[in-house]
């Protein structure tokens, strides 16, 4: 061992670390001794503490179900029905995706004379490439071009087409409707307050869950697909537009007053501009998230990629699969680092001189398309297509290695996920939700403990109690690994610079992928089941747990580190002593966020087969009833808000407890 | 002095619930603490001023003493909660959001601290941007501004961003596009604090010159005594919203009324702060060669007497030999501290 701090700056922690254990356990053990004692003998004296009575269970799918054909066969709004208002709402999404994906798949028109074909691969490509080179330079322009040129060459281009116009038409709807709900909600403090929780809900909730109704109220197609993945995609531009617009100093709103702007002027010409690298995030999240709807959408009728991930998960041919999955994350590089670029302020940069060259490139291209067939449609010669190498990978890995992965599955499932799932399974709802209100009360007083209390007693009383807890089974071991794995990481990446850089760029690669292209691999090795739900969960939550591991560290005050050093703390000391603790608000909120993304995945698994709440919503799905699948997605909305709500008390907690208030 | 340009009577401003209805409760027995009570944040308490035509009148106290809430209260960006602020014997509290953008777009200039310059606009745009709002044509609202540009001495900067100059020229934009719409009211809520000493002087000495040239009604916010006492005409010294003494910069150093500003004027040289006129003798004996203005503080005298030089003529406004500085008067008044 190297040098020891100085005894009285290590006695004094002590004391004050020891007397809060006590008072924890003064308070927790009675409490789980209740619930142990429950757990024992309650099962025969009080059933009902297990399973919620059936008779009891309000029918509240049925409910919604029968709302939602209220809805759609006899409301109305006077001048006109309710049907005919989504009607109209279809007809004006649909117009423009109709021109959009005309000009970049289909064409226009039906009979020879009278028809143009639509953009050739080769203009698109010249497209997307000025398109880089005015927002990042050249360097940004062969990138883009590179992510569809490999798109075209893995015979991808006309379902990646289809995809493209049906974000095209998403994500300024997207835009546009949440920077104007964030606008309004700006201006109106009621309309805030009334939205915020809303938008809670609408980011924790499944994305499964309301595709039912959407599919009712807008039958099976694009426009449906487009206005779920607005749904999914609009709610963050609103948050992160009252944020950005918060953020605007009160001196240049005052400048606006000042130089006698009106409203609409103050607006759009002093906040909205003042904001704008702010919403530029905003805007990027609202192209991710469209992204990553993609699949999903393609469950009730968006076609193109996402339809050919979903046809080949059901043929089981992997190597088809990954293809269309890597043309998405094509899709979704080029389009993240477009946005981005384009966030950054670029003094330089004129536009007329693009403006010139793109027509040219159109008409060249147009040109040259009309006279060479091979530059209208990529020649299907040409293309590449590494399925079989795929499934010959998988196939190789099976032959040689089955026994192995089988072996590690296998004691896994028997040693770790079975025992676990089996305890929670047999838990009482009541103890469950006294001891999650024991813990809310004493993280952020009764209201929280209402909270926690109401919505797991919610949970139970729809008689989801079940399916609930294998949602918990999956998503606390995944979470765990996930931290176990990320922690660690985190840590050693915080130290060393270069280290920091590598991660960095891995984790935000990770983040631009759909959530279905983690699923591909882990279905390929270890088929469907709980097991493969897990590594993918797993491998899609662990870059919050990092992300914000490191970067809590880093944020430590240098100063402190600084008199560690001088009282002779070692590194380790230093790292667990100082930095850890400081750390902590900032490591719980990646802990919180690594949930919710576990979460979120885990609905997604319910397509290989587990058989929680996010199975409930897709079979709902597939049997179109609306109500089965909203219960169900609440209920993981639920699981999502207490989880939420606690971590975040425990967070204020902890920072109130380090002094940090203020920097929060 | 004549009519005072803009004048304002017992403002008040507290930042709560219900503000306008406890004050009136609670009347005349209106104290901090009672208001406290009520949930209320005393930003600006009482403040009775009178700023004349073409006046630098520097509003100096500490952060958080309630400076940018009265100055932001003279153009009604805070809504004052009771009192009266009278512009042009206009009575601007019962002026419509109309007329109050027509003032403010006309008549009214203001800087900021921290600048406030459009972040997506070049210099010549920010500049504009008063003028564009008011609905001006191009050509006419880009030549104001490069007047204005130049005025400040930035010519060659105008297609920069704010992000490409440095602080001081930054607050030269902010300052250029304040005045572009020629207002009468010129508001700077603390200018140059967030620059650099040495800066910061030289922006004084700009100020200075610029007004020489504009002749505008200031109303100048500082924390800093010393640049209160470098550019005021007059002072008002402002502690937790009320304003504790207004007046020349001479009858604050000399008889400072609390002693809340003694201390700060303790440590201000006299010699800096009394004018030439105050402490003259009359014009007795033969004329001295050196002349020096009446209004020239007894420091800016002092060099004339290099040599053996034992009186100077004082002149008044229009260049009357109104008295006779002595070198006696000089050194007891320097030597005073
Ligand atoms: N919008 C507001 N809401 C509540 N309190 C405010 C607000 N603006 C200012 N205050 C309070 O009014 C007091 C005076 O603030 P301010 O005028 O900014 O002081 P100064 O400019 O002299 O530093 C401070 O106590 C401040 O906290
Ligand atoms: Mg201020």
């Amino acid at each position: 061992m190297s040098a020891r701090p100085a005894p009285v700056t290590r006695r004094r922690p002590a004391p004050a670390l020891w007397l809060l254990a006590l008072r924890l356990l003064a308070l927790w053990l009675p409490a789980l001794a209740a619930f142990a004692a429950l757990l024992t003998w309650g099962k025969p004296l009080a059933p009902w503490a297990f399973d919620w009575p059936d008779l009891l269970t309000p029918p509240v799918d049925r409910w919604i179900s029968d709302f939602v054909r209220w809805l759609l066969n006899k409301a109305t709004f006077g001048l006109f029905t309710f049907r005919e208002a989504t009607r109209a709402l279809a007809a004006v999404v649909d117009a423009p995706y109709q021109i959009v994906r005309g000009l970049l798949t289909e064409g226009f028109g039906a009979w020879p004379p009278l028809s143009w074909p639509p953009l050739s691969w080769l203009g698109v490509i010249a497209l997307v490439a000025l398109i880089g080179h005015r927002a990042g330079g050249g360097r940004l322009a062969a990138l883009v071009a590179g992510c569809f040129g490999f798109i075209a060459v893995f015979g991808k281009w006309t379902s990646a087409m289809v995809t493209l116009a049906s974000i095209l038409i998403a994500v300024p709807i997207g835009i546009a409707g949440g920077l104007l709900l964030g606008l309004a909600a700006y201006r109106w403090r009621w309309l805030a307050r009334a939205i915020t929780p809303v938008l809670d809900l609408m980011q924790t909730i499944p994305v499964f869950a309301y595709l039912v109704p959407i599919l009712i109220l807008f039958g099976f197609g694009p426009v449906a697909a487009i206005l779920a993945t607005v749904i999914y995609a609009m709610p963050p531009m609103t948050r992160i537009t009252l944020l950005a617009l918060a953020r605007v100093p009160g001196e240049v709103r005052d400048l606006g007053r000042m130089v006698g702007c009106t409203r609409a002027q103050l607006t759009w010409r002093v906040m909205v501009p003042s904001a704008r690298e702010g919403l530029m995030v905003g805007v990027n999240q609202v192209i991710m998230l469209s992204l990553n709807m993609v699949i999903i959408a393609s469950m009730i009728g968006a076609g193109g990629l996402g339809f050919d991930v979903l046809a080949a998960l059901r043929r089981l041919d992997f190597g088809g699969g990954l293809e269309a999955g890597f043309a998405i994350v094509a899709l979704a590089v080029a389009l993240d680092r477009l946005s981005q670029a384009a966030a950054r302020p670029r003094a330089d940069a004129r536009r007329r001189p693009y403006l010139w060259a793109a027509l040219a490139t159109l008409l060249l291209a147009g040109v040259l398309a009309w006279l060479v067939p091979a530059a209208q449609n990529y020649p299907r010669g040409w293309q590449l297509s590494t399925g079989t190498f795929w499934n010959e990978v998988v196939r190789w890995i099976n032959v040689n290695y089955f026994g192995t992965l089988e072996a590690i599955k296998t004691t896994l499932l028997l040693n770790v996920l079975i025992p676990i799932k089996r305890f929670l399974l047999g838990l009482p709802w009541l103890g469950v939700a006294a001891l999650l209100a024991l813990a809310g009360w004493r993280l952020g007083g009764w209201r929280l403990a209402l909270l926690t209390w109401t919505l797991t007693s919610l949970i139970a009383m729809v008689d989801l109690w079940a399916e609930a807890m294998t949602t918990l089974y999956l998503c606390g071991i995944s979470v765990v690994i996930a931290m176990l794995i990320g922690l660690p990481i985190g840590v050693a990446a915080a130290e060393r610079d270069g280290l920091w850089r590598v991660v960095r760029v891995v984790i935000d690669t990770l983040q631009t992928l759909p959530s279905f292209v983690y699923l591909m691999p882990a279905v390929m090795l270890f088929r469907v089941g709980d097991f493969t739900a897990m590594l993918a969960v797993v491998a899609y939550a662990v870059a919050p747990a990092i992300r914000y591991t490191a970067l809590g560290l880093q944020g430590v005050d240098p100063a402190l580190v600084e008199a560690g050093r001088a009282m002779g703390c070692t590194r380790w000391q230093i790292l667990t002593r100082i930095k850890l603790r400081l750390a902590l608000p900032e490591i719980l909120l990646g802990l919180n966020q690594t949930i919710m993304f576990a979460l979120s995945m885990l609905v997604i698994t319910a397509l290989v087969g587990t058989r929680d709440l996010g199975q409930e919503v897709y079979i709902a799905l597939t049997n179109a009833n609306a109500g089965r699948g909203l219960v169900a997605g609440l209920c993981v909305a639920f699981i999502a808000i207490i989880a939420d709500r606690l971590i975040g008390a425990a967070a204020r907690q902890a920072r109130a407890r380090l002094g940090l208030e203020g920097a929060a | 002095m004549s009519e005072p340009k803009l004048l304002c009577r017992n403002v008040w401003k507290l930042f709560g619930p219900r503000a306008a209805e406890t004050l009136r409760a609670l009347g005349t027995s209106a104290t901090p603490d009672r208001l406290r009570a009520a949930g209320l944040v005393t930003a600006v308490r009482g403040v009775d001023l009178a700023v004349g035509e073409g006046e630098i009148f520097v509003i100096m106290g500490l952060s958080g003493s309630g400076k940018s809430t009265l100055v932001r209260c003279l153009s009604r960006l805070v809504e004052p909660t009771a009192g009266e602020i009278i512009f042009h014997r206009q009575n601007l509290l019962a002026a419509t959001e109309v007329e109050m953008i027509a003032l403010r777009r006309h008549k009214m200039g203001m800087v900021f601290q921290h600048f406030a310059l459009l972040p997506h606009m070049t210099v010549l745009q920010n500049v504009c941007f008063p003028l564009e709002v008011q609905g001006m044509a191009r050509a006419a609202r880009e030549e104001t501004a490069r007047r204005m540009i130049a005025l400040v001495g930035l010519e060659g900067r105008e297609e920069s961003f704010p992000r490409q100059l440095s602080g001081g020229q930054q607050q030269r934009v902010g300052i250029a596009r304040s005045l572009a719409a020629d207002p009468e009211l010129w508001f700077l809520d603390e200018p140059f604090s967030a620059l650099d000493p040495l800066i910061r002087r030289e922006m004084q000495d700009e100020f200075i010159r610029l007004q020489s040239v504009l002749r505008k009604t200031i109303v100048f916010i500082t924390h800093d005594f010393d640049e209160a006492i470098r550019l005021a005409d007059r002072i008002a010294i402002m502690k937790d919203g009320a304003v504790v003494q207004a007046g020349t910069p001479e009858e604050i150093v000399l008889h400072p009324a609390t002693d809340y500003v003694r201390a700060f004027t303790a440590a201000v040289p006299r010699a800096k702060v009394v004018r030439v006129a105050t402490v003259m003798a009359p014009p007795e004996g033969p004329a001295p060669a050196a002349r020096i203005a009446g209004r020239a503080t007894v420091a800016e005298a002092a060099p004339l007497f290099a040599g053996d030089v034992q009186a100077v003529a004082v002149t008044d406004g229009a260049g009357r030999v109104t008295g006779h500085l002595h070198r006696q008067a000089v050194i007891d008044l320097m030597l005073a501290g």
